[in-house]
């Protein structure tokens, strides 16, 4: 239907201001026009001097894959065609509700029938100073783009304040465009809010494997710079260098007009279903509004609410009933999805696939046999089928053993059986990639008596890289030999099929260096670990990375987070160091102090020689900490899977019966070893001789001092089952005594699985293993030891003095304080 | 401040997998968690088991594993998870801006 404009004073028909030229206000006209083409004369304001676009492909302009004109929804002859006057370049300042009019900032007053209010959102400028300052800029229209090209063409660095969707988006094309990009990111993973921690991390490695800088866990305290922006400060002082800085930390509805015209305004603009504001003249779309206690940033939600909108201008009211969205990122080469809650919680339940060879991700929750979220990396094809069956609502209960393989395969016919599947394959079939072996091989080294996963592995391979075959050469196994399968060794917890073994020599040989990555290369099932996984996996990257890797906090058990014994009623105990049971009035001074000023109920002497204070407040710790410290005490690792004392007897100094200066000995092998994280608790003790007042010999590591020498003793210890130690052998040096401690514990601590102590350890491995580790290579002992002496060189900090000086300490002090009279701190 | 959401600081302030406490006067600590999916959660910091302080366990998935003896506790519902029975009170919480909220009605009670 052909219909020629009037002009305005001719028209009688109601009027209806757009507010906002974007893709929600124009989406809304094009509803209506679809609609009812004659039923209103349409005036649209816009802020931006330019016709409707696409805001979306920004990106793709900026990454020079496209120019503004392909990006142009509505072009000029659009609005002239459809009768719709536009004034753009000229935003409107004011809103009259009461003469039904707007006001533009030049001054024009526009009166109208019906007013609808499509805003958008405002980019979040965070609060620092600097931030005025010229070439620091958002990420939001076609001007930002063009100052950000500007800006390229000149060359030099870039600072991007954000790492999720429109920040990763501005530096994928700015380092497109040649500039060298730093991307500062407030949270330890990229795009938190769409994306789980494992593929948080895939995200990382492939944009920093593109020559991108991503800091994480970057707190921005300052942009520098005197007339134009010069750098950015982090709140730890790391100064980087920046010509251009965009800020894409978050946006924020664009509610100010109707603020101000005293319409009601939550975090949006509120509306019913039928985007009706609290003025029932006044309509609202897009970003700028809230529906039903939530507001989108994305652009799905705004085509449902201009629909319903449309729906109700026409008088045929349909009703929104707000959105499920999904997240694509645009950066081409880097698949990455997310949809809906994958935050787990009651009655989730996770699918994961990972496979590492091809950097594959893939995350599917299910609540009640129905998808309640995904996250895809690396293989996204699957993305809108997921995202469908959870928008349906859909029971998978049918497809749940072979969904996460995907549509192809889950629709794939007679094949819903995995086991089936795998039957049917030929026997040409590779089933371990990265060994090459075929189904024919797996199934013949079955038949000749390979009867479970391990011995699989050991004889043809399979499975035994990066383990992403594990299922297929189970289903093998249980096809060749039915219930006769052997079930491997003990996996180190429900979140993988590999044992401690294997996890630990995966580490060494594929130099893995971080959590998420050791769960991606060996295919957790689960997304973050369980607390028995994580606290194994962060010991052995320590032990495996001196120095380099970075302890990670949350996966220690809480004694070791908070370098105290945690009691039954919530307080701690402290039990300062008292190098080999030795002390003096000095340090006896400072802990009386310390019990008396912190009003500690009780102080003990342990049975490892030195004294506990109990009953310490949380908050309290690092003041207790620092005036031990100040008398020269450091931390006695009471809590941790680390050394803890070295007993001595007085020895030869004293006694009348010593042999040698065992006191002395166990203060030197105590200041050595201290400090090392170890697979589980290790005790050592110095006796003078064969009497043995120190119980040398139920120790991980005794000395008992004879006449000639020193007799090494190992794998020993009280509690529930008592074992005396076994003899490793005699030497006649401290020196030689103190070079044997060293190397057996850095064995002990390369080897042994996490919290399995000595004793069990020497059971499982023989102690005929452990001699001919130490005493017949000596140049593997010598290693042995050069490597533990090195990880001492970076774990012999106090983590008390760290702590008393004010580190991590958020782990002691409440975040807020309430009492029912309001009084905050 | 008569609100009926207390604002007890920013997200960040909360480690991913980790939590911090609200010290509530003659009451229980309240435990507000984050995941590492960046949802907040918060509970009373006592274990339906001993008491043990939640928000001193490991957080995995939507779960803490209590201190003392390594229940597991839903951090939505409060309830114990697997074998183990028992619940602990949950606090709602929101989101806004950044800043956590929780809600006054609950703390009050956990005052009481
Ligand atoms: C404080 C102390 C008891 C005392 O008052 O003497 C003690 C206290 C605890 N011991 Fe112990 N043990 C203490 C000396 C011992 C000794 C004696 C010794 O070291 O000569 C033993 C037997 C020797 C041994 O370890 O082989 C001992 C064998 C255990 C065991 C059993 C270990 C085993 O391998 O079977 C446990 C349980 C565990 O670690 O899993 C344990 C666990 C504990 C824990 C950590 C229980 C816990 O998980 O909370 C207790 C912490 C209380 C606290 O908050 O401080 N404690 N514990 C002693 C601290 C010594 C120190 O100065 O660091
Ligand atoms: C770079 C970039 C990439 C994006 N990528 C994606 C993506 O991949 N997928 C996705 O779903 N979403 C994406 N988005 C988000 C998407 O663009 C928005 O959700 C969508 O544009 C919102 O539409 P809107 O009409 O509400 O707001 P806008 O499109 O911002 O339109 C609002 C318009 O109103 C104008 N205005 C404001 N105040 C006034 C005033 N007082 N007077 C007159 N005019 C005014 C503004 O100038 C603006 O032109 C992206 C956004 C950006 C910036
Ligand atoms: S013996 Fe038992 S009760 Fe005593 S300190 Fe050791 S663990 Fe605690
Ligand atoms: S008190 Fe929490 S598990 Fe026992």
């Amino acid at each position: 239907m052909e219909h020629r404009p009037l002009s305005p004073e001719a028209d009688t028909r109601d009027h209806l201001v757009v507010i906002g030229n974007g893709m929600a206000g124009c989406r809304a006209v094009e509803e209506l026009l679809a609609r009812d083409p004659a039923r209103y004369r349409v005036t649209i304001f816009g802020a931006e001097p330019r016709v409707n676009y696409n805001r979306i492909m920004l990106s793709p302009v900026l990454a020079g894959e496209k120019g503004f004109d392909d990006i142009v929804i509505n072009d000029a002859e659009w609005y002239a065609a459809n009768g719709i006057a536009l004034v753009a370049g000229d935003p409107v300042a004011a809103i009259d509700r009461g003469a039904k009019t707007v006001t533009t900032r030049s001054g024009v007053t526009e009166s109208y029938d019906r007013l609808l209010i499509a805003t958008g959102s405002d980019p979040f400028i965070i609060p620092v100073p600097g931030k005025d300052l010229p070439g620091v800029i958002a990420f939001r229209d076609m001007d930002d783009v063009g100052t950000m090209l500007a800006a390229a063409e000149r060359g030099g660095s870039a600072v991007v304040i954000g790492g999720g969707l429109l920040g990763l988006e501005a530096a994928h094309g700015l380092s497109l465009r040649g500039m060298k990009v730093t991307v500062l990111h407030l949270m330890p993973t990229l795009m938190e809010r769409q994306l789980d921690e494992a593929a948080g991390w895939l995200l990382k490695q492939a944009l920093e494997a593109r020559g991108q800088t991503i800091l994480t866990g970057a707190d921005t305290a300052e942009i520098t710079g005197d007339t134009k922006v010069e750098g950015v400060r982090l709140k730890d002082g790391t100064l980087i260098p920046a010509d251009l800085v965009v800020m894409a930390v978050g946006i924020r509805p664009a509610t100010g007009l109707a603020r101000d015209a005293g319409l009601a305004v939550g975090r949006g603009i509120q509306v019913d279903d039928h985007m009706v504001t609290s003025d029932p003249a006044i309509l609202a779309v897009g970003e700028c509004v809230e529906h039903d206690r939530q507001v989108y940033g994305l652009v799905a939600p705004l085509w449902d609410m201009c629909r319903s909108l449309a729906d109700g201008l026409v008088e045929k009211p349909s009703g929104y009933r707000g959105s499920v969205t999904s997240t694509k990122l645009k950066v081409s080469g880097i698949d990455v999805f997310s949809a809906g809650d994958f935050s787990g919680g009651d009655g989730c339940e996770d699918i994961v696939l990972r496979d590492a060879a091809r950097g594959v991700y893939k995350r599917v929750v299910l609540k009640d046999d129905r998808i309640v979220g995904a996250v895809l990396y690396g293989d996204t094809a699957d993305g809108s089928w997921y995202f469908d069956l959870l928008k349906k609502q859909e029971d998978v209960s049918g497809l749940r053993d072979l969904l996460i393989f995907g549509q192809a395969f889950a629709a794939g016919g007679g094949a819903a059986d995995p086991k089936a599947a795998v039957a049917a394959l030929s026997d040409d079939a590779e089933i371990c990639g990265c060994n090459g072996v075929t189904k024919g091989q797996v199934v013949s080294c079955i038949a000749k008596g390979a009867c479970s996963l391990d011995a699989v592995r050991a004889t043809c391979k399979a499975s035994a890289s990066c383990g992403s075959c594990t299922g297929l050469v189970e289903n093998l196994l249980a096809l060749t030999l039915g219930d006769e399968v052997q079930s491997g060794p003990k996996t180190m917890c429900q979140c993988t099929s590999f044992g401690h073994d294997d996890v630990r020599r995966e580490i060494v040989a594929q130099a893995m260096r971080s959590i998420p990555e050791v769960m991606q290369k060996l295919h957790w099932t689960t997304p973050d670990g369980c607390s028995s996984c994580r606290p194994a996996l962060n010991y052995y990257l320590l032990c495996a990375l001196p120095g380099e890797y970075e302890d990670d906090q949350q996966s220690r058990f809480v004694n070791e987070r908070l370098h105290a014994n945690i009691q039954k009623d919530g307080t701690y105990s402290v039990v300062p160091r008292m190098w080999g049971g030795l002390t003096n009035p000095r340090e006896l001074r400072a802990i009386a102090d310390v019990v008396e000023k912190y009003d500690a109920p009780m102080v003990k002497v342990t049975g490892g020689q030195r004294l506990d204070i109990f009953g310490i407040k949380k908050e309290d710790l690092p003041a207790v900490w620092a005036d031990l410290n100040a008398a020269g005490m450091v931390s006695g690792h009471a809590y941790g899977k680390a050394l803890r004392t070295v007993k001595t007897c007085v020895g030869s100094e004293w006694c009348r019966f010593g042999t040698q200066d065992s006191t002395g000995l166990g203060v030197k092998i105590e200041r050595m070893s201290w400090g090392s994280w170890m697979p589980h608790k290790f005790k050592i003790a110095v006796s003078g001789c064969p009497r043995n007042c120190a119980e040398a010999t139920i120790k991980d590591f005794g000395i008992v001092c004879v006449d000639s020498g020193y007799e090494l003793h190992v794998g020993g210890n009280g509690g529930i089952h008592v074992r005396a130690t076994d003899l490793l052998c005699k030497v006649a040096t401290e020196q030689e005594a103190m070079d044997h401690c060293a190397a057996f514990i850095q064995l002990y601590r390369e080897e042994a699985r996490y919290l399995e102590r000595t004793a069990p350890w020497i059971e499982r491995v023989g102690l005929a293993y452990v001699q001919s580790r130490l005493l017949e290579d000596d140049a593997g002992r010598e290693a042995l030891r050069a490597r533990f002496l090195f990880s001492q060189s970076f774990s012999q900090d106090d983590p008390w003095a760290q702590r008393a000086g004010g580190a991590e300490a958020e782990h002691h002090a409440p975040m807020a304080r309430f009492t029912p009279q309001e009084e905050w701190a | 401040m008569n609100a009926d959401w207390l604002d007890i600081g920013w997200v960040d302030q909360i480690p991913a997998r980790g939590s911090r406490t609200v010290q509530v006067a003659g009451g229980d600590d309240i435990a507000v968690f984050r995941t590492a999916e960046g949802k907040v959660f918060a509970l009373l910091d006592r274990c339906p088991h001993k008491h043990g302080r939640l928000s001193q366990g490991i957080v995995h998935g939507g779960a803490v594993a209590c201190p003392l003896h390594n229940w597991r506790i839903s951090l939505a519902t409060g309830e114990a998870l697997g074998e183990d029975k028992g619940c602990t009170p949950t606090v709602p919480v929101k989101i806004d801006g950044g800043r956590v909220l929780i809600c006054r009605a609950s703390v009050l009670k956990a005052a009481a």
